[in-house]
């Protein structure tokens, strides 16, 4: 008698239902949509013509490099901090986790003004910089250091709560059995945390591809040379070039769907090794 | 509970001589957390604190809380707040209907509410627009009922709607999947309508969970920009967002200034980091 009366009555599970359809129909589903609509109204050819267009390829390749650099640092600097972390305990540390998240709240507009005033020409090494002839704002360090900051948290976030529900019970049996402390990372931390990292990794990509209001204060929006995709779509969108802005957004488009996909495979099989529920 | 499982050598084999088996890597890898956290975050975020009070207190003042200003915090907090709001609403829906019923593509559901996490923020913005401009499919009609979206106050609503979202089902989730139903079945056994279970058992556990995915929601809203200023019209006084102003003010050349604004919405930053770890103090028990 007890489940039948949690059912809830027919009306409201419609109810809750259609609400969730219109509601990830019309405001999830329509500008994935309206995105691909734009990029192809006017045919593949014109498509292909803008996403090949010198300035779309080398904003690409920079999208590229600046995700090769930033996501490898911060995967080491999130394995790092979730090993200090998870497995001692030391005082501060509810400070530390909260320090590491603290880019989450921050706008992605201060993310970048930070590194103008540290190295722009106005800013506190900018003399120096100018001095010894290099160039961090308004070129590739710039960007880095921007990406960096934005997709701080992404793996640490992702492997701090579940090295810690692991414990370091594996780790002390390999180091009792005579394992160096590298090898019983390597053989046995890893092998752990992996779809864990992966899942970090994943979406630490996503957004160091994707970001867009931190580079475009560190970029100077130099076409051609520091403007990354998303800076691409909005230098195209002002000149009211419209199906090329949609055409670079639509590869962007891409990426998420991929992201998304990959995330649900990896949350559909190995959901308990990324929660290591007890 | 981990202790319980944490071995130590001389209990694993019994007689052999005591080794003290610390765990190597704490101060490497404390060492490494401590070197990019100051040199990524904190070194960075604290010449923006000294840059707007190099020109002097009242400079700072000047620039911080002109009538601009003000009216850009009014836009950025106030739809921030309205708009998590909203989401609270949907989002206690979506992740009820995606944790306890089933139904056709309920996976694909599943995985589209973190679009707006995956999909890049400037690419949001200029799909928002074009489907809520008046030429747009859904911003025709709705300019032809007198409500116009895009270009006005509305669309950075819409706009932060669409960020939010994901924030508040996704830490909604967990808690509805453990939610124990003997407390629903108790309370409609003992006669309280379906409604008086939702307010009054429901939703008080919820609470803590629901608290949190605002604050986040608030958070990320609070400070968008790529989302935003596609769909916004960006008129100073009108719809203009802090973020925005900031870029203003630094490609004014005014520093100072840009400092100014930049340490008002790093204060609120400060402030949603406080109030989500109190939150999760208020949560650990009951998720424990």
């Amino acid at each position: 008698m007890g489940t039948r009366a949690l059912k809830a009555p027919a009306g409201t599970r419609a109810a809750l239902l259609l609400i969730t359809f219109a509601y990830v129909g019309v405001m999830l589903l329509l500008p994935l949509g309206a995105i691909l609509f734009e990029a192809f109204r006017q045919g593949i050819g014109l498509w292909w013509a803008a996403v090949t267009d010198p300035d779309a390829r080398s904003a690409i390749r920079l999208t590229l490099i600046v995700a090769a650099i930033s996501v490898p640092l911060n995967t080491v600097f999130g394995v790092a901090a979730a090993w200090a972390i998870s497995k001692y305990s030391f005082p501060g540390k509810g400070l530390l986790v909260a320090l590491i998240e603290l880019p989450f709240s921050v706008s992605p507009v201060v993310s970048g003004l930070v590194f103008v005033m540290l190295f722009g020409a106005n800013g506190w090494f900018g003399p120096w910089l100018e001095d010894h002839d290099i160039q961090i704002v308004f070129a590739l360090p710039g960007l880095v250091l921007a990406t960096v900051f934005v997709t701080f948290p992404y793996v640490a976030r992702q492997l701090i709560p579940l090295m810690t529900v692991q414990g370091r019970g594996e780790e002390e049996a390999a180091l009792t059995l005579g394992a160096s402390g590298w090898r019983t990372f390597w053989r046995i931390t890893l092998p752990n945390i992996r779809f864990g990292l992966l899942y970090g990794v994943l979406l630490c990509n996503a957004r160091a591809m994707g970001e867009f209001g931190a580079v475009s204060v560190v970029s100077g929006h130099i076409r051609g040379e520091t403007n990354t995709m998303p800076l691409h779509v909005e230098v195209l969108y002002n000149d009211y070039n419209f199906v090329a802005a949609f055409s670079v957004a639509s590869l962007l488009a891409l990426l998420a769907i991929v992201t998304l996909a990959l995330k649900s495979a990896l949350e559909w099989r190995y959901r308990a090794e990324l929660e290591a529920r007890r | 509970m981990q202790r319980a499982f944490t071995w130590t050598s001389d209990r694993m084999v019994p007689g052999a001589r005591p080794r003290s088996f610390r765990l190597p890597g704490f101060g490497l890898t404390l060492g490494i957390t401590l070197f990019w956290l100051s040199f990524i975050v904190l070194i960075p975020l604290s010449t923006v604190l000294a840059r707007s009070w190099a020109g002097g207190w009242e400079h700072f003042l000047e620039a911080a809380v002109s009538p601009r200003a003000l009216a850009a915090y009014r836009l950025s907090f106030g739809v921030a707040l309205l708009a998590a709001a909203a989401n609270c609403v949907f989002g206690l829906i979506i992740a009820w209907v995606l944790v306890r019923y089933d139904f056709p593509a309920k996976r694909l559901c599943g995985a589209v509410i973190d679009l707006p996490f995956a999909l890049p923020t400037a690419v949001a913005g200029i799909a928002l627009t074009a489907l809520y401009a008046d030429t747009g499919l859904l911003g025709r009609p709705l300019a032809k009922l007198g409500v116009p979206v895009a270009y006005t106050p509305l669309g950075v609503f819409i706009a932060l709607l669409f960020i939010g979202l994901p924030f508040v089902v996704r830490t909604l989730e967990p808690v509805i999947a453990q939610l124990s139903r003997a407390q629903e079945e108790a309370a409609l056994t003992l006669g309280a309508s379906r409604f008086q279970t939702f307010w009054r058992v429901l939703l008080p556990t919820l609470a803590p969970a629901l608290a949190t995915g605002f604050a986040l929601a608030f958070a990320r809203g609070a400070g968008e920009y790529g989302s935003v200023i596609f769909i916004a019209g960006n008129m100073p006084f009108h719809s203009e967002i802090a973020p925005l102003l900031i870029v203003t003010r630094l490609e004014e050349y005014d520093y100072s200034g840009a400092a100014a604004i930049a340490t008002v919405m790093l204060g609120v930053s400060f402030i949603m980091l406080f109030v989500l770890n109190l939150l999760q103090r208020w949560r650990a028990p009951r998720v424990a």
